[in-house]
């Protein structure tokens, strides 16, 4: 049937199950916003920036594990999206991201809204395309799709022209098994290697002092169950990073929470001192190593992941697999199976969870509370509490991002929901709201920062629009937060351009924009308004927490360091508490 | 195993920290073969990886395959072993790619075609630099009253060697296609 290009974008969207689209219309996409709204059955949400837009495409993604969908018009519409895009990049988010773009015979014209997005976005998409024959256009939306959200995932960029949303053509949408044969030089990885998975086996059999460091890659590839049999069955306590956040349920005994940076001293001593290290879906980034001639120096590495250019990328690696996460642990745990039987644990086995139980006891993460002002730690905890740890949490990026990570414990995956890799101030309060739109039945709450929130805050609007009733609690120390803490900490105090103490009254702006707004400035008053803003299901609530303007995020591993210089909540070092080094 | 080392005491003896072997490669000339699907900007998102881990192409050619729509890229880039098989990772990660091949230290032939515009002005230039392009199996492909086209096929050393013998002539121009390059087969 012969019918429009923007038609075509529109059916081929529905046949890859597209619910929600974010976006904001312009003059060269505006042939597709015609026949979106011809054709109804997708659910639009018009964002106020397409920074905005972009955000809540992740956290849609991120929440559900589908692949988000953002749409912006040419020229300024499709740089506004850049930021998201290298975001989604960073974190391996499938987002296919569709931009106008000027009439095919103007391209290269400096036309009225032109830019080349596809030149602009090609290191920072996963792949994109600009589509030159309306002919191609079913089969490439297909491809983006399906490249989004296979192998690593990733965001995909298409750039349509606007003649060839207006061409008519009566091209059928091609099948799945078209797609895939139309890509030969894509061919993700996914069962890992038979052979390296035994030599991970035995390696796990008779290491000494194992930990598992989990990454993101378990989080996308859905591997808890598998995470949780291993670590019980081989007695391998976990910790996450950021971004693996919820692979592993916090709560778990074997659990030793975050690494690096800001991870816990137990933690971080657990990987110093371990002889056996398996990663896990995760990719050795500067803020998890430190030093990386001190991370992990007595281990032998096996790392899992699906992407083969991550492995022996920073740190070299004794037994790498490619491969997807679940099926190799899958496989895996079946191989210690087999051969467990024979084989009894090294008796070191158990004075190393032993040890490790001391350090958890001696050094919990903790921060001292007070009765005249709002800890942020005491915030977060209170959320916790009141939410009883079964809210999806997102957050921006600062001191408040950590205390998110630190201070809620996360049972499930896609539970914690946050800007790891690109570090984008503003992403949490859009993110959010693609969060809660796909998953409705969840609270979902954005812990904020002052900072980060009048990044994206025009995104309020939408959110009372829709009727998203997201919570946003901003932590509000009217500072640039984690730039003073490192001026404090490694600048001599000299606070240069963090002052944030001229701001807006954020239970006015609340109001203004149609949502609700509560604040607290005494610690009791905290809990209050949380339980108020959990009774509002119509819209959004703000919640503007007044705490201590000077709290610092410990413990903290300085960028570059070891984790021997990690300084803990009391000022110490790591090296002058009782630490322990293992000698292998 | 030693036991545990322990307290602010034994702590202090342990003057260095234990330290991880950090691999570092050797810096040389690489030479990478990349299959590739003939898309719009296969190119450009080769040269922005390259470029991307701060590496010039020192040289590149690109052609079409007997298969259509394929192309076979041949690109010269000089650079850190470590980093090289980090940049043939993730040059085998896109999309376009089908097949990536650090050819460096398998055995393959590689050749390069030159054309050098000599000046011959005098007959005894012109006279050497026919002999000097007989020697080397080139090809004059072009005349004019003051200068001579050489055609140069070779590997890098052979046309090197031509280029500095005609050197004192004075080279006008000179273009070289960049190397083409395929794996040896067994025999």
């Amino acid at each position: 049937m012969l019918r429009k290009g923007a038609d075509i974008v529109i059916e081929t969207l529905k046949k890859e199950g597209v619910e929600v689209i974010f976006g904001i219309p312009g003059g060269a996409i505006m042939e597709v916003y015609d026949a979106l709204y011809r054709h109804g059955g997708i659910k639009h949400i018009l964002a106020r920036h397409e920074q905005g837009a972009g955000h809540m495409a992740e956290g849609y993604a991120k929440a559900t594990g589908k692949v988000g969908v953002a749409m912006a018009t040419s020229g300024p519409g499709a740089t506004n999206l850049v930021t998201p895009i290298a975001d989604a990049y960073m974190d391996s988010v499938p987002v296919v991201f569709i931009t106008g773009q000027v009439p095919t015979h103007l391209i290269g014209n400096d036309a009225f809204q032109e830019v080349d997005i596809v030149g602009i976005t090609r290191p920072i998409t996963k792949h994109n395309f600009l589509v030159k024959r309306i002919e191609d256009l079913p089969l490439i939306i297909r491809q983006a799709f399906y490249i989004a959200s296979t192998g690593r995932p990733g965001p995909v960029l298409i750039d349509i022209p606007k003649d060839i949303t207006q061409k008519l053509s009566d091209v059928s949408i091609p099948t799945d098994e078209e797609v895939r044969d139309s890509l030969p030089g894509y061919k993700p990885h996914v069962e890992g290697n038979p052979q390296q998975i035994k030599k991970a086996a035995k390696l796990i059999m008779s290491a000494k002092r194992p930990v598992l460091y989990v990454g993101g890659g378990a989080v996308q590839s859905e591997a808890q169950k598998e995470l949780v049999e291993l670590a019980e069955l081989m007695k391998i306590p976990v910790t996450t990073t950021n971004m693996g956040k919820g692979a592993f349920p916090e709560d778990h005994p074997l659990a030793l929470h975050m690494l690096g940076m800001h991870g816990t001293y137990y933690a971080n001593m657990a990987v110093y001192n371990c002889d056996l290290l398996i990663a896990v879906g995760a990719r050795f980034d500067d803020r998890v190593t430190g030093k990386i001639e001190e991370f992990a120096p007595q281990a032998q590495i096996i790392h899992i992941d699906i992407d083969p250019a991550s492995i022996s990328k920073n740190i070299t690696v004794d037994v790498p697999i490619v491969g997807d996460v679940k099926i190799v642990l899958r496989k895996l745990i079946e191989e210690l199976k087999e051969e467990g039987a024979k084989i009894l644990f090294p008796k070191e086995r158990q004075e190393w969870i032993e040890r490790i139980e001391s350090w958890k006891k001696n050094y919990p993460l903790r921060y001292r509370n007070s009765d005249s002002v709002i800890k942020p730690q005491y915030v977060v905890e209170q959320i916790w509490e009141a939410t009883k740890g079964d809210a999806i949490i997102t957050a921006g990026v600062g001191q408040h991002q950590m205390w998110a990570a630190m201070f809620y414990k996360y049972k499930f995956p896609r539970q914690f929901i946050n800007s790891g890799g690109l570090g984008t101030m503003g992403f949490g309060f859009p993110a959010a709201i693609g969060a809660k739109i796909g998953r409705p039945e969840k609270e979902v709450f954005v812990i904020d920062g002052d900072g980060s929130f009048v990044m994206t805050m025009q995104e309020l609007i939408t959110a009372v629009q829709y009727k998203v009733p997201v919570k946003i609690a901003i932590i509000n120390n009217a500072y640039l937060g984690m730039v003073r803490q490192w001026q404090e900490l490694f600048y001599d105090r000299r606070y240069a351009e963090v002052d944030l103490s001229v701001q807006p009254d954020f239970v006015k702006l609340a109001e203004a924009c149609g949502a609700v707004g509560f604040r607290a400035e005494k610690p009791k008053e905290v809990r209050e308004i949380i339980e108020e803003a959990l009774k509002i299901q119509d819209r959004p609530v703000v919640l503007d927490f007044v705490v201590d303007k000077e709290e610092n995020v410990l413990p903290m591993v300085p960028a570059g360091k070891s984790y021997r210089d990690m300084i803990l909540e009391d000022g110490k070092k790591a090296v002058e508490a009782e630490t322990i080094y293992l000698v292998g | 195993m030693s036991d545990t080392v322990g307290g602010k005491n034994e702590l202090s003896a342990i003057k260095a920290p234990l330290l991880r072997e950090v691999k570092k490669g050797e810096t040389r000339r690489h030479i990478i073969s990349v299959l590739v699907r003939n898309e719009l900007g296969v190119l450009a998102r080769i040269a922005t990886l390259i470029a991307g881990k701060g590496y010039n192409i020192e040289g590149l050619s690109v052609g079409e395959t007997h298969e259509k729509g394929f192309s076979l890229m041949t690109i010269e880039v000089i650079g850190d072993d470590v980093v090289i098989e980090q940049v043939v990772k993730q040059l085998r990660k896109l999309i376009d790619t089908i097949k990536v091949r650090d050819l460096t230290d398998s055995p393959h032939v590689e050749r390069e075609l030159a054309l050098i515009k000599v000046y011959t002005a005098t007959p005894r230039a012109r006279d050497e630099v026919l002999r000097l392009t007989e020697i080397f199996r080139g090809k004059i492909v072009d005349v004019s009253p003051d200068t001579y086209t050489v055609e140069i096929t070779g590997d890098e050393d052979k046309i090197s060697a031509f280029v500095e013998l005609v050197r004192p002539f004075g080279i006008k121009e000179m273009a070289r296609t960049g190397k083409v390059a395929l794996e040896r087969e067994g025999v």
